[in-house]
């Protein structure tokens, strides 16, 4: 952890993280909640301090394609939206994938579907885990709950994102986004050089030198057999990154009778709801998906063995609580409570949800 | 005629009367024969050749018939999504300034799905070359109508010719980018005869060259035949193009040094 702390809104706080972490360029297109992020990187003039490319695309199709470019040079590129953007940048995605090429795309969701509302949601949890685009591919899916997560989760996010050549989303809201807490911010990195982009990532097209023969960087391959050797790779990673990349927080679920599993701002409100039940008497623990996919399937079943009940809160009609259901042993039983069109719940509601369910039935 | 010339004696330096570019590779072309995609993949790679410029060179294949330019095309090449080859384009040029940069593109890869992507880096005035195979249908997939479909054209969707009443009109997408300020150098050729398919490499040069002075996008539409999209032979194709596409996609320079030289 760096040693400068700071007062930061979620947003600005991804925006710094951005710069020291040595990214090469950002690509946007402005959306509520999140347009502070290239605010910031355009106040900040990092092309100026570390030559960071920050663009204002003509769309989210644009931006996503320019991620894909630039990835595909070997440049740690990123760009950050909310959900109208994102379902835009399915096409681009897919594609990302099936290249193999690292990025970073921060969603901060909102209320759907449709334009929806500008408030918080967590309704794209479908979209970001399951697929979105087209074809089997599967994004790493980081859920920061503090502002202090909105900063670290960049430097995971792109050591991820080249350790896999994979796409790593960032899924976070407009209340982490616009929320103020103190962050310690890391040192300046200094960008990658073009030798040293060369030397790290020899698929990277920076032109053909006659030491090598031409890098092509494409998801096209006519040939189905051969096509599907590639899938068979790709799934191969994907059960890698299943394996090494399980990422989650457990709060004071060994004494826990009842496990609230949530993500992001549901998991900020219910350590509150649990602070109330644990003063109730009634012993409450949270079980915090970091990574949502690969989701922390086996650490959630061994906890669903020893409690009583487990509550998914969500700011959705219940999405993640599927993979909860899928993983946790059926004797126990799994509820949802969910608020959606960018309502976001109270602690109380929650209280109320666990007491009505679990403890009085 | 009797002197017949040996096999040693064609092989002499001295004897060479064309030689392929080192930078087209030996992959059979996917392109059916008689179409322009071949020889505007040959003229381009050919001029990247003569000014050395292998290794500097990222090159954008479009989703279109030449889908798989990067086959032929000896250079690091990106194969993008249908339309969004300016988009990366723009974001490797502006991440690596001093690299040759090209999107490769037809007209439904440019003119229709990726209109957005071309007018904005054009209008941003990106230093990457452009090069558009205006042939008037979509070729890969089958002969559909393209927005560059002339006016009583037949295509597999406008089976009774473009009615423009419903259909809409032709898009002239060079003149139309001409008009933007970031384009520096717009040009219209054709690779349908050994004159034109020189003056067409000379445009292409004068467009990479331009690039290498960073002084905005420039922008080299090809118009060519698509034979089998025509539904004609080739040569028919091309005749069909002289006396058709030409006089409503008239060849020459549309914009130099930054200023229009024709009315648009
Ligand atoms: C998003 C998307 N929509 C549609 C297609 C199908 N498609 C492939 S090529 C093509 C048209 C290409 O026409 P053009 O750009 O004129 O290239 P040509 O083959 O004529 O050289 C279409 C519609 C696709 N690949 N992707
Ligand atoms: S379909 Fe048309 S554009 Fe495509 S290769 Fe054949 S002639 Fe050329
Ligand atoms: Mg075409």
């Amino acid at each position: 952890m760096g040693k400068e702390l700071r007062l930061m809104k979620g947003n600005e706080a991804f925006a710094e993280a951005v710069i020291r972490d040595g990214a090469d360029g950002y690509f946007g297109y402005p959306i509520t909640p999140q347009s502070e992020v290239m605010e910031y990187l355009m106040v900040e003039k990092p092309y100026e301090k570390t030559g960071m490319v920050v663009l204002q695309a003509e769309s989210e199709v644009a931006a996503i394609n320019m991620l894909y470019g630039g990835a595909g040079c070997g440049k740690k590129v990123l760009t950050s939206s909310s959900s109208p953007g994102m379902s835009l940048m399915q096409e681009g995605i897919s594609y990302l994938a099936g290249s193999e090429l690292p990025c970073i795309i921060m969603d901060a969701m909102r209320g759907g579907p449709g334009l929806g509302t500008i408030q918080p949601g967590q309704a794209d949890y479908f979209q970001v885990t399951k697929g979105g685009g087209h074809g089997d591919y599967r994004l790493i899916v980081l859920a920061p709950a503090s502002v202090q997560e909105m900063y670290d989760f960049v430097e995971i996010s792109f050591d991820l994102a080249f350790k896999y050549r994979n796409p790593v989303i960032v899924l976070t809201d407009g209340a982490i986004g616009q929320m103020m807490e103190k962050v310690y911010i890391g040192e300046q990195k200094v960008r990658l050089t073009e030798e040293e982009i060369k030397e790290k990532y020899p698929w990277a097209t920076l032109g053909k030198t006659p030491d090598r023969e031409r890098n092509i960087i494409t998801s096209l391959d006519l040939d189905p057999y051969r096509h599907e050797r590639h899938n068979i790779k790709l799934q191969k990673k994907y059960k890698e990154i299943e394996k090494n990349e399980v990422r989650y927080e457990e709060i004071n679920c060994d004494d826990a009778d009842y496990i609230i599993v949530a993500y992001g701002t549901s998991a900020r409100i219910s350590q509150k709801s649990m602070d109330i039940a644990r003063e109730k008497g009634i012993k409450v623990g949270i079980f915090r998906p970091i990574s949502l996919w690969p989701f922390p399937k086996k650490a959630l079943r061994q906890l669903s063995e020893r409690v009583k009940g487990i509550l998914a809160v969500e700011m959705s009609a219940g999405q993640m609580v599927e993979d909860i259901r899928m993983h946790a042993v059926e004797s126990t039983p799994v509820e949802h409570y969910g608020r959606m069109g960018g309502v976001i719940p109270t602690p109380n509601e929650i209280v109320d949800v666990i007491e009505n369910t679990f403890v009085k039935s | 005629m009797s002197d017949t010339i040996t096999k040693e004696q064609i092989f002499k330096p001295e004897n060479i009367v064309y030689k392929k570019t080192d930078l087209m590779t030996d992959n059979v072309l996917s392109y059916c024969p008689g179409c322009g995609h071949g020889t505007a993949h040959r003229i381009l790679m050919e001029v990247i050749d003569e000014m050395g410029l292998q290794s500097k060179t990222i090159g954008i294949a479009p989703v279109g018939c030449s889908v798989l330019a990067y086959e032929f095309m000896n250079v690091d090449m990106q194969q993008a999504a249908h339309g969004r080859a300016p988009a990366l384009a723009t974001a490797i040029k502006r991440l690596l300034p001093d690299k040759t940069v090209f999107s490769y593109q037809g007209d439904g890869d440019l003119a229709a799905i990726g209109t957005a992507e071309t007018i904005h880096a054009c209008n941003r005035g990106e230093n990457f070359t452009v090069i558009f195979v205006n042939n008037g249908i979509y070729g890969m997939t089958g002969g559909q109508m393209a927005p560059t479909t002339l006016e009583g054209m037949k295509s597999s969707t406008s089976p009774y010719g473009r009615d423009p009443q419903s259909m809409g009109h032709p898009l002239k997408m060079t003149e139309l980018v001409a008009q933007l300020p970031g384009t520096y150098y717009v040009t219209r050729q054709a690779v349908h005869t050994p004159a034109a398919v020189r003056k067409a490499k000379k445009a292409i040069r004068k467009a990479i060259e331009l690039q290498q002075q960073k002084v905005g996008m420039t922008f080299v539409e090809v118009v060519s035949n698509c034979n089998s999209g025509w539904k004609m032979t080739p040569v028919d194709s091309n005749k069909w193009m002289v006396e058709n596409m030409f006089p409503f996609y008239p060849l020459g320079d549309i914009k130099v040094d930054g200023k229009l030289v024709k009315e648009v």
